[in-house]
């Protein structure tokens, strides 16, 4: 157990799980995920906003196992290894609403952070404006940081609080699997509240096993070596530490060779799918993602992975992504291939707001 | 005496500034760092050893104590 530990906590453990997600996730989409798309924690949880009929986006609702299976992959491994520590209580509100602007900065630019180093290294060149733009949110974030920006401590709680989001992927799981329809249409056919795609990026997915398999195993990895796409860049920045750039730099790489294998790599700015190239628009949208992230302290991924450990104010953050979700296709925050939503730019600019007046006001005098 | 950081229950990567912070502070001494999470423990390993300060580790009960030192 000690030697798994010390070399979870190598760079060569980090190296280990990015070059895992790296390997996976285009065959994720080669076994039958949307494009590019094989992993993206921001995309999935909106299709899961959908499936649950938060939003009536109809190409994109579906219960992804992806995310059900980070939690519970993470969650195995912090009771294995004995770091389940139930918390929360760190200004859960500002959480909830920097979840909910990060996943509308993301669904203008239409990607977490792993489906932008994804949408690299199947050649989408969109991504390089996205992640400069991350990297420039990550870098306010720091400077709010640098300047005594804190949401407060968190306290122990009991154990129950730390397995309502685990118990949650479970209820998901069961909808997954059973798809209850107890609504009917005016024509008497049976609907919801389960919705699934039946075209489009959300009726494309792989096999459940397999996306739960793989997904469990991610969130396992992730969780003893705490890859964090946020964490990466922000470590760089701030501490000049490379730790966690090595993980994300594995991912890339052994995706792009995937790709290449695959027949997976297409190299241009313009019919990536998935995607569009609004420049400004794609920046914009990772620059608020990418200071809601470094403000709460984690990429989604890690968000999901913190969860699993018991972290309530993480699964705060992760259920207003969801919700964001909700909120981003209903008011035409969302963007498509076409472009940004009416109301993306807006909305951003909203966001960048929200994250502003956080940043200079949730300050506290550390000891 | 040694001076002792309280960064329990601190979002990442709040422990790791502190520290950093008290290290470029002190040039070099001893202080002390509470933390609760083995995340925050492994990143201020990682910030002590790039920085050449020699880090000891204590657990106590659910908390972990970090000695650092730089002579």
């Amino acid at each position: 157990m000690a030697k798994m530990v010390q070399f979870f906590g190598s760079r060569w453990g980090i190296i280990s799980a990015g070059v895992f997600v790296g390997v996976f996730a285009p065959l994720l989409q080669h076994w039958g995920n949307p494009k590019n798309m094989g992993i993206c924690v921001a995309c999935m949880e909106r299709d899961i906003a959908g499936a649950l009929g938060l939003h009536r986006a109809a190409v994109v609702q579906y219960i992804r196992p992806e995310i059900i299976g980070f939690v519970l992959g993470a969650l195995i491994a912090a009771v294995l290894f004995r770091e389940f520590k139930p918390r929360g209580g760190s200004s859960p509100v500002i959480r909830f609403f920097l979840g909910l602007f990060a996943m509308i900065g993301a669904l203008v630019f239409l990607g977490c952070p792993w489906r932008a180093l994804l949408r690299l290294a199947g050649g989408d060149w969109n991504a390089i404006v996205g992640l400069a733009g991350l990297a420039f949110g990550i870098w306010i974030g720091i400077l709010f940081l640098k300047s005594g920006y804190t949401l407060g401590r968190s306290t122990k709680t009991g154990s129950f609080s730390g397995l309502v989001f685990p118990i949650v992927m479970i209820v998901l799981l069961l909808f997954l699997l059973f798809a209850p329809q107890f609504g009917r249409t005016p024509e008497g056919t049976p609907t919801g509240p389960i919705f699934f795609s039946q075209k489009g990026p959300g009726s494309q997915h792989a096999p459940i096993v397999v996306s739960l398999i793989i997904a469990l195993c991610v969130g396992f990895l992730a969780q003893r070596t705490r890859l964090c796409t946020m964490g990466a860049i922000r470590d760089v920045i701030l501490i000049r530490n490379t730790h966690l750039l090595s993980g994300i730099l594995g991912i890339v790489i052994a995706a792009f060779i995937m790709n290449l294998i695959l027949g997976q790599f297409k190299a241009s700015f313009s019919d990536q799918p998935i995607a569009h190239a609004n420049h400004l628009w794609n920046f914009l949208g990772m620059v608020l993602a990418g200071l809601a992230f470094a403000l709460a302290g984690g990429c989604p991924g890690r968000q999901l992975f913190l969860s699993g450990e018991g972290d309530g104010d993480a699964a705060i953050f992760a259920t207003g992504m969801i919700v964001g979700a909700g909120f981003a296709h209903n008011f035409s925050m969302a963007s498509s291939p076409a472009g940004p939503g009416a109301y993306g730019p807006a909305s951003v600019i909203i966001g960048l707001i929200f994250c502003i007046v956080a940043g200079f006001t949730m300050r506290e005098k550390m000891a | 005496m040694s001076q002792i950081i309280d960064a329990r229950g601190l979002s990442c990567p709040q422990p790791v500034i502190a520290a950093d912070r008290k290290m470029k502070e002190l040039g070099r001494g001893v202080f002390e760092v509470l933390v609760d999470t083995e995340t925050a423990k492994e990143n201020i390993a990682r910030l002590a050893q790039q920085s050449g300060w020699k880090i000891e580790t204590k657990q106590e009960g659910g908390d972990i104590r970090l000695l650092l030192e730089k002579t």
